[in-house]
């Protein structure tokens, strides 16, 4: 944390006309060459090639938190990031430069329709992460709920496929529908609960649940009133 | 048939007959008047609650009803609504009762039990038509019996088994995705999965959806017998779970295979987790049989094609299953 103070004290201490990718390069030297090794062009043991990821992989691990991983077996998960939004893009901005790779995408939840959205969702991503993206689990790996995420990381995510999650191209999920999912999964944020209860939204089971102990209670009550009504 | 139905008459209504009682001086229970509207009003619940179980078997047998699942709550729920008013009936206008409070009895006595079985008949005095009220009882008994076995139709065929090992592949039968494209084997990629049906056949059928993924050819190792199955690394397995059923929804990729796990297809029912790489193997979970593979070729114009059927049978298992071939 310390040798992060000093960096970013380094960092802020440049011109403010010094170009974005150099303050990259000694952030990445830092944080990332470790594992990611000099360039981005990755170590066979501990971390992936970043070349051609371009800015849209970098920006989706850095600003969810993914990354910086504190080693190499652990899950990636959503948690802050210890670096500011300015050292974030000078971050992205330096991965890009390795070469090539797809920039940020810029999704349009609004134009999108919610109920083209679920069926997205039901057909390729409620396997995983719950019909109403709650998250769940997948053999071998947690699967992340999605309340936190971006319209712009779900964007990235689903061209991505981060960690365990599979890719999905524009065959599959085009540009269009994927505007209608992500509108889908910020409705999903909060749902209409039509019912009166959502009961956490994970399904039959806890309805189930809920609806045996109210019945059994009310089916209880009534045989306690028709035995009063015998025992007098 | 007609004979045994006519025994089976018989039994049941001469079974009730017994000696005559000996007439005792005093009854144990007041006497009561007898009410033949009541026993109608029985009869009737009686009859309606056969009617009604005998509707939830009719309505079972007729698959193509509208709203079927509804009238079958609702037959079934009448039948025991009419029986539960049948008996309440019985018990408050036809059965005498009368609350005694006694110590308890030392041992049991003969003289006793005699009383307690004139008790048990006295009770029932009021009753005109006796045998025709346990006839009626026992019909609608039998019908609700019959109307709660029926369900057990649907368990499936128990010795003609062979409408679960056919499916529509053949050698030669395209591939096509959702709307009916066919997929092309450049379209496949790595890291990605992709739902297939035959062409041209019914996608209701459990042998017709599968998933395709594809691999680094390096790193397939799929079972003997399966040379040529996986043209470039791309393999075709059936998206049924050979455990319940469930579609495999799920494709685990790696994106860093050197530190995370495998791929692996999982099905998000019960887990069960099946690798490609060796032909479908279960590497975890419930399901007891690999998830079944469809032999692919590619034509000259990229089209993937079946090369063949399944290397087993598809779907949950039944007895004999690991010895049959699909059709």
């Amino acid at each position: 944390m310390k040798a992060l103070a000093a960096i970013a004290s380094v960092v802020l201490a440049l011109p403010a006309g010094a170009a974005g990718a150099e303050n990259g390069a000694s952030l990445y030297a830092a944080n990332c060459v470790k594992c990611h090794g000099v360039g981005g062009r990755g170590i066979a043991s501990s971390g992936p090639s970043l070349r051609h990821v371009g800015a849209r992989a970098a920006d989706f691990y850095l600003r969810t938190g993914y990354m910086p991983l504190r080693e190499p077996h652990q899950q990636p998960w959503r948690k802050g990031s210890p670096f500011s939004d300015d050292q974030i893009d000078a971050l992205v901005r330096y991965v890009a430069s390795f070469g090539g790779g797809p920039a940020v995408p810029k999704p349009h939840p609004e134009r999108g329709s919610v109920a083209r959205g679920l069926r997205i969702f039901t057909s390729h991503c409620a396997g995983c992460h719950q019909v109403v993206a709650e998250g769940g689990y997948v053999t071998g790996a947690r699967v992340p709920a999605l309340d936190r995420s971006t319209a712009t990381q779900v964007a990235e995510a689903v061209r991505i496929g981060p960690y365990l999650m599979p890719r999905f191209g524009t065959d599959e999920i085009s540009s269009r529908d994927l505007d209608s999912l992500i509108a889908y999964v910020e409705w999903a944020r909060h749902p209409d609960d039509r019912g009166g209860w959502g009961i956490g939204h994970i399904g039959p089971v806890p309805e189930g649940l809920v609806a045996w102990l109210l019945a059994g209670s009310v089916l209880v009550a009534t045989c306690l009133v028709i035995g009063r009504r015998g025992a007098a | 048939m007609k004979r045994w139905l006519l025994a089976l008459l018989a039994l049941l209504l001469g079974r009730g007959r017994r000696a005559p009682r000996v007439e005792r001086e005093e009854r144990i229970l007041p006497d009561a008047p007898t009410s033949p509207r009541a026993e109608l009003v029985v009869l009737a619940l009686f009859g309606l609650t056969a009617l009604s179980a005998t509707a939830f078997i009719v309505v079972y047998a007729l698959d193509r009803l509208s709203h079927q699942t509804q009238l079958l709550g609702l037959t079934l729920g009448l039948a025991f609504a009419f029986l539960a008013a049948a008996l309440i009936v019985i018990a408050n206008r036809l059965v005498v009762t009368e609350e005694l409070e006694e110590d308890y009895p030392p041992a049991a006595h003969p003289a006793e039990q005699e009383a307690i079985d004139q008790l048990a008949e006295e009770s029932t005095d009021r009753m005109t038509r006796k045998r025709l009220l346990v006839l009626g009882g026992g019909a609608a008994g039998a019908a609700i019996g019959a109307a709660l076995v029926t369900p057990a139709a649907s368990l499936g065929p128990i010795l003609e088994v062979a409408p679960l090992l056919r499916t529509p592949w053949r050698k030669g039968v395209r591939l096509v995705d959702e709307r009916g494209k066919p997929l092309l084997a450049h379209v496949i990629r790595q890291g990605s999965f992709y739902t297939g049906f035959p062409e041209g056949a019914d996608r209701e059928q459990l042998g017709a959806p599968v998933v395709v993924v594809r691999l680094d050819p390096s790193e397939l190792h799929l079972p003997d017998g399966r040379n040529g199955w996986a043209p470039q690394g791309i393999l075709a397995f059936s998206k049924i779970c050979t455990h319940a059923a469930c579609a495999i929804a799920l494709y685990r990729k790696p994106t860093f295979p050197q530190v995370e796990p495998r791929p692996a297809l999982v099905c998000p029912c019960h887990y069960s987790t099946f690798d490609p790489a060796t032909g479908g193997k279960v590497i975890f979970g419930p399901a007891g049989r690999p998830l079944p593979q469809l032999p692919l070729e590619i034509s000259t114009g990229g089209e993937l094609r079946a090369g063949g059927n399944f290397s087993g049978p598809v779907g949950p298992a039944w007895w004999g299953v690991r010895s049959r071939k699909p059709l």
